[in-house]
């Protein structure tokens, strides 16, 4: 069974979103990197990058294929995870903590609350 | 074959230290028998098939009268007038409708007879260096057709031999798509079941994985062998794909050679470039651009490309113009409007680091 945290939001496209304050962290889950496995290259979006929840903005690649990864919130990209890039076996070993994507100022706090919540996610994904 | 079982990586590393054992009944099986099966074989394809002794197998090419690849193969002699072509999956109705086509118009077609055994074969494939320690325990007694050997582990490269068993018998040619030692197995397809689980249970103690199509494209690719579809087409010759060693142009005449003796002698437009990506980089795939340092047009393009797990960079081969194809050319690789530097390497990409315990 996929770990889900219970403090989380989830993006039906498998991202993960934690919000202290204005401020929204975004990763991938679990079940993505189970399904994704061996991850070798992560691209970020640039810091002051202005994201639309829904925007292709990373781009995550195993040995087999690359998958793009969608910003479930918008605003602006305060801070990218560089340890992420530079080792991007994070995603893998710890998607929810050193394997984190990229920070964004919410724009629109609201639109937290169309995400899924964790029962919900695991329901998406068959669990 | 799924892509994987458990991880791309895994399966590939085994292989690589140990075994690892893939499904391959997709691929498909034509049997050519008769009397004047070798010398209408060796009209059709690019490698000299009079060169093979029953029990040798030999990688070739179909090719079209332009010397387009319309596939490549293994063909094994399994006896003086017995052969079976070992095609791609993809291959199966192509490659079958092309030899009846040429079939029907040799005058000598009575002397040869052609069947798909596709359906009713299954293969697997048995890779790694710790293969020979257990395929002996696979098929305890000795061969009945093809090569005359006591045991499996006794077939040298290319050679192929028939095993009899409880189940019927099973071909085993020792070769394969990995780089490393190991085994190709025919079996009728009733047995696919009970070889695959037979297989798995004497590899247990060197640690055999089944592996996936995800490993055998790593696998293959850090070899710099094709795969039909990226590197080699109807449109593409053997030349250009840097493979006429298996092209016999002294063996007399066959279709397609009047074009690749040409290609031999003059050159080709384009060149199969083998290359390394120098450092940490998206992972190069099918399709994106190669450029020479700093240029604005491009000189290729990538037609297979991965992570290698074996090195840890991105690796692949592309079609480029012939001076960008020399190993040493420092080329670009542009992935989604990003270039990242890549230089061009011989086959195979990845050579396995000598273990000085053998040689001390």
């Amino acid at each position: 069974m996929s770990n889900i945290p219970a403090d989380l939001k989830y993006a039906k496209s498998h991202e993960w979103v934690r919000v202290a304050g204005e401020t929204a962290t975004v990763g991938v889950t679990d079940h993505a990197q189970h399904e994704l496995t061996d991850v070798v290259f992560v691209e970020l979006p640039a810091a002051g990058r202005q994201l639309k929840a829904g925007d292709s903005c990373a781009v995550v690649e195993s040995v087999k294929t690359a998958s793009d990864i969608y910003s479930p919130v918008s605003g602006e990209v305060t801070e990218v995870n560089q340890a992420v890039a530079q080792n991007p076996g994070l995603v893998n070993t710890d998607p929810y903590g050193d394997g984190w994507f990229f920070k964004v100022r919410l724009a629109n706090p609201g639109e937290v609350g169309n995400l899924l919540n964790p029962e919900q996610y695991r329901a998406q994904i068959g669990e | 074959m799924p892509v994987f079982y458990t991880s791309i990586v895994e399966e590939h590393q085994a292989v690589r230290t140990a075994a690892g054992l893939f499904d391959i009944s997709h691929m498909g099986e034509i049997e050519v028998q008769g009397p004047g099966a070798g010398k209408w074989l060796n009209g059709l394809l690019t490698n000299d098939l009079s060169k093979a002794r029953v029990g040798q197998g030999q990688y070739t090419f179909l090719c079209n009268a332009s010397g387009g690849v319309v596939d490549d193969l293994y063909a094994y002699r399994f006896g003086a007038n017995e052969y079976l072509l070992m095609v791609n999956a993809s291959r199966i109705e192509a490659d079958f409708a092309w030899l009846q086509s040429q079939w029907s118009v040799d005058p000598a077609r009575e002397q040869t007879g052609l069947h798909n055994r596709s359906d009713e074969t299954a293969a697997l494939a048995v890779q790694g260096p710790r293969v020979v320690e257990f395929i002996d325990e696979c098929f305890p007694e000795p061969s009945d057709a093809g090569a005359a050997v006591k045991r499996a582990s006794e077939l040298r490269k290319n050679q192929v031999a028939r095993f009899p068993s409880r189940n019927g018998p099973v071909w085993a040619a020792r070769t394969g798509y990995t780089g490393e030692d190991g085994f190709e197995l025919i079996a009728p397809a009733s047995e696919a079941a009970w070889l695959w689980e037979r297989v798995l249970a004497r590899g247990a103690r060197v640690g055999i994985k089944p592996a996936g199509l995800g490993a055998r494209d790593t696998l293959r690719t850090e070899m710099g062998y094709p795969l039909y579809g990226h590197e080699l087409n109807e449109q593409t010759t053997p030349i250009e794909a840097g493979l006429g060693f298996f092209v016999a142009m002294d063996k007399g005449e066959f279709i397609g050679r009047a074009v690749l003796a040409g290609q031999k002698a003059q050159g080709t437009k384009r060149k199969l470039a083998a290359f390394r990506m120098t450092g940490r980089s998206a992972p190069p795939r099918p399709g994106y651009p190669i450029f020479l340092p700093g240029a604005t047009e491009p000189v290729g393009q990538v037609a297979s490309g991965t992570q290698s797990p074996s090195l840890g960079v991105g690796i692949g081969m592309g079609f480029v113009l012939p001076e960008a194809a020399r190993p040493g050319t420092d080329l670009e690789i542009e992935a989604r409007g990003n270039r990242w530097p890549a230089a061009v390497v011989p086959r195979p990409i990845y050579r396995k680091p000598v273990d000085q315990t053998k040689t001390a």
